[in-house]
């Protein structure tokens, strides 16, 4: 089972990304997963963080308890959720926005430039597609290939297969830097 | 019941009375004071029915709670008794849900007003396809002469024992500033008018809005000393002047002060079902169905369509049609 | 049309769910955390052949609902806490005149505006007896945003079956939970219509007072000029002022749904044989019960769970039975203990009832449930 939870600022698509990786989950990996996102006011603008839980087996408990991944793409949303990750969790941030403190061993931090990546795809909007092919890399929740099945209707059509790029980009990188993780492996 | 003083028994009577068609003779004899203007509303109202030959059946009518509100359960269509004040939203779904029907409300001051006052200026905004008649006789009759938004400022009722000190509603005014399209104002005693106006009314598509100043002989005249339904006859005929067209900024009634009455707005503008399928019809195009479209309409455009005759004309149409309202 | 397997919330679920149970019309007024239900549906009604109408108020929503539903649509209305106190006395109106229609709450936490944004599940009594006046109503509570979908076909074929409001009691957990959803095709959902009355027109009466058959109802405009009322009234739906009358009226609104309890209530059982302690809940807590009751199990107790589907009508009798048996209940709930009330009245000091409470905002630690069931099995 995994926990994860997405954070950032809103406008980020941080939601986004947690509802393409659990679409791509219970429509295209077979599994059971449940999003939850904090909502209202809140939610307009200022700190965003949306959850994710993946099972083998219907999820029950709908939020997480303690988290085994951090995606934080802000540096509020470091501060705020770093210290709720499990130990020995994955920890993965945009480097240029988020300067990691702590205890550098508790958690693996894996540092990623997505907001350069993203301008270098062609436009900074893909930096979540970014983070999320990294994500899919290091972690190994979600396969890349159900990740980009899950595509279609949660991004623009006309700008699919530039997210696609922006998602292989991130992919890429993620596969160098956590020394291949095979797509589609169960932790 | 004695028999010996009729002419004919009571069976006979019911079936033969001229209103027999348009009344729940069963429920006869109704609970109205002697006196009272709502049967008078009614029966025009069943007179402009007659005259307007539309099909009785496609006929709805809605009221809320109060003397007024009573008229559902006399009419002789689908009639719906509703809560105290949601006489609008009822007939506004009933309206929606099958845009065939005339849906008619009556209603009293102060249901329409008072606690339903939110309604009747959203369904005037909307320019909601409904004919709502307003039965103002300045007071709750059924609660025993309370003061409603439309008593004049100094009027007498049983919760202002020392003088009404608050500003009533022109209620004209408030229908034609909220969007109206039809706005007419009578008196009980101009039978033949409010007659006239129900039928034109009852031709036009849109919010139409007829208030019909009737006295309360049993509370508010009395409790004015305003003597009887007579008096206020008297009072009406002296007193009501009618000025076709006046600008409602200027027909306010103070107490027992001059009463202007006539057709004060009938403007033609897109009711709100029209206003729903032009924008559809522009926004999705070809692939919308127009809502609401009743079996004659359907058919008329089949036909349309067989002769070749482009059918989307129908659609961009934005203006009242006063031939076809059945 | 919708695609079959996608992932979407709770909110978004009802909408289709009401969509394929044949509902093509809705009235409501914005308020979080239902807003999604009117949001979904004014886009997708008109491409069904349907109609979205955002009212000024709650109360106007809920009338032309009622309006809709005697124009012969299966209509809905969706809101929250503060909507669902404004619509109570039209709630009352749609029980009294027997008008068939849905009202999604989606829950918040209260009193008053409280949590607006954080879930809740405290307007369950207000389900029950929101209305002024003896009365029946069903309410059903999703416990997923695939339920949302499955409980809004029933509920529309509940509505339709006994003429009576039905109440989908779902809370912002549910409502904003992204899941897989399955939509079957439109063959394969079973869907109940109106039972419209078919014979002569001389004959047709909108009521009839037996107390276990419902009347066959007509549309508005189909020419029977009937007559509907919220006074007590007679099988004409003309008013009838008598104390008889009104015992007739409230009778029958009570029986047709007591005496069919059986049909109309569903309730999930696990493990209930043999058990010394039952977890009762609905809603989103179920879930979270269910965690507590795996653990507890781990620790050698034996717990039962029940899951209410179906919270009103209540399933008193079930809860009889099992209180002869079991060492006692615990029921967890998003309030400060409203169907614990009930399982304590059926339940008539048998066995131990242990209300988990959580006042609203969040969904309970599951330790706290698994305390409880500790204590239970004392």
């Amino acid at each position: 089972m995994w926990e994860i939870k997405f954070s950032g600022f809103g406008g980020q698509g941080i939601v986004r990304c947690a509802l393409i990786t659990g679409k791509a989950i219970s429509l295209y990996d077979g599994k059971f997963a449940t999003m939850t996102q904090s909502f209202g006011p809140e939610a307009r603008g200022g700190a965003c963080q949306s959850q994710l839980i993946i099972s083998d087996n219907r999820v029950l408990y709908p939020y997480c308890t303690v988290p085994g991944v951090l995606i934080a793409l802000s540096q509020e949303a470091f501060d705020l959720y770093e210290p709720g990750l499990g130990d020995g969790g994955i920890l993965i941030y945009e480097e240029e926005l988020v300067k990691p403190s702590g205890d550098a061993a508790r958690v693996k931090r894996y540092p990623i430039p997505a907001t350069r990546f993203a301008e270098e795809a062609g436009n900074r909007l893909f930096t979540n597609l970014v983070v999320l092919g990294f994500f899919s890399a290091v972690t190994g929740a979600c396969s890349a290939d159900a990740m980009k099945k899950a595509l279609p209707g949660l991004v623009p059509d006309r700008f699919l297969s530039k997210n696609i790029a922006a998602f292989d980009k991130g992919y890429e990188f993620g596969v160098a830097q956590s020394g291949a993780v095979a797509a589609g492996a169960a932790q | 019941m004695n028999d010996v003083v009729r002419t004919i028994d009571d069976a006979t009577f019911r079936k033969q009375n001229p209103m027999a068609e348009f009344l729940r003779m069963e429920r006869m004899p109704h609970i109205w004071c002697p006196g009272c203007g709502i049967g008078s509303v009614v029966t025009s109202f069943a007179e402009a029915v007659k005259e307007s030959g539309l099909d009785m059946d496609k006929i709805a009518v809605v009221s809320g709670i109060g003397c007024t509100g009573r008229v559902a359960g006399y009419v002789k269509f689908d009639s719906l008794h509703t809560t105290h004040g949601r006489a609008i939203p009822v007939a506004t779904g009933l309206k929606l849900a099958n845009p065939e029907l005339k849906v008619v409300v009556f209603s009293g001051d102060g249901d329409l007003t008072s606690i339903g006052g939110n309604h009747f200026i959203h369904a005037a905004r909307r320019n909601m396809d409904l004919l709502v008649i307003c039965v103002n006789n300045f007071t709750y009759g059924m609660t025993g002469g309370q003061m409603t938004p439309t008593t004049p400022t100094t009027a007498n009722a049983s919760t202002t024992p020392y003088g009404n000190y608050e500003y009533p509603f022109s209620l004209p005014f408030l229908a034609d500033a909220a969007g109206a399209s039809y706005v007419a104002r009578w008196t009980s005693l101009n039978a033949r008018n409010i007659t006239d106006s129900i039928a034109e009314a009852l031709t036009r598509k849109g919010f139409s809005f007829i208030e019909v100043i009737t006295p309360c002989t049993t509370l508010y005249q009395r409790r004015n000393r305003l003597g009887d339904g007579l008096d206020a006859m008297q009072y009406y005929h002296d007193d009501a002047d009618i000025e076709h067209g006046a600008d409602t900024r200027n027909v306010g009634i103070d107490y027992q002060g001059k009463i202007k009455v006539g057709k004060f707005v009938d403007r033609q503008k897109p009711t709100y079902l029209e206003a729903v399928n032009t924008h559809y019809a522009n926004v999705i195009g070809d692939d919308y169905e127009l809502y609401g479209k009743t079996p004659p309409e359907k058919k008329a455009e089949e036909d349309a369509k067989k002769a070749g005759i482009d059918d989307l004309s129908e659609a961009d149409s934005t203006t009242c049609d006063s031939e076809d309202d059945a | 049309m919708p695609q079959p397997r996608r992932l979407v919330e709770g909110n978004e679920a009802v909408a289709e769910g009401a969509i394929a149970a044949g509902a093509r019309f809705f009235a409501g007024y914005p308020i979080t955390p239902s807003t999604e239900i009117a949001e979904v549906l004014s886009r997708r009604l008109p491409q069904v052949g349907g109609h979205f109408i955002q009212m000024e108020d709650e109360i106007a929503s809920i009338g032309a609902v009622i309006g809709a539903s005697l124009a012969g649509a299966k209509a809905l209305t969706a809101t929250s806490g503060p909507g669902f106190s404004l619509m109570q006395e039209s709630i009352g109106y749609a029980s009294m005149a027997q008008v068939p229609c849905v009202i999604v709450d989606v829950m918040r936490g209260g009193p008053s505006t409280g949590l607006p944004t954080l879930t809740a599940q405290q307007d369950m009594m207000q389900a029950r007896w929101g209305s002024h006046g003896d009365y029946r109503i069903i309410a059903l509570v999703p416990d997923s945003p695939q339920e949302c979908f499955d409980l809004a076909v029933e509920a529309f074929n509940l509505s339709e079956t006994y003429r009576v409001p039905v109440f989908i009691m779902t809370d912002e957990t549910v409502g904003h939970m992204h899941e897989k959803v399955v939509i079957p095709p439109a063959d394969q959902i079973q869907v109940v219509e109106r039972n419209w009355h078919k014979g002569p027109k001389e004959e047709y009466r909108p009521y009839q007072f037996t107390g276990k058959d419902v009347a066959p109802m007509v549309k508005a405009g189909d020419g029977y000029r009937f007559h509907i009322t919220g006074l007590t009234h007679d099988e004409r739906g003309y008013p009838a002022l008598t104390p008889e009358q009104g015992k007739k009226v409230v009778t029958h609104l009570i029986e047709k749904i007591d005496s069919n309890v059986d049909k109309i209530s569903r309730v999930e059982e696990d493990g209930i044989d043999g058990a010394d302690v039952v977890v009762i809940s609905y809603g989103i807590t179920s879930r979270i019960a269910i965690r507590a009751v795996q653990d507890a199990r781990k620790a050698g107790l034996k717990v039962g769970v029940m899951r209410l589907i179906t919270v009103w009508p209540f399933c008193e009798q079930k809860i009889r039975e099992l209180a002869g048996k079991i060492k006692g209940f615990v029921v967890p709930e998003i309030n400060y203990g409203q169907i614990v009330l009930e399982v304590e009245r059926c339940s008539a000091g048998k066995c131990k009832v242990i209300s988990v409470n959580s006042c609203g905002g969040a969904v309970h630690d599951p330790e706290e449930i698994l305390t409880a069931i500790k204590e239970a099995a004392k």
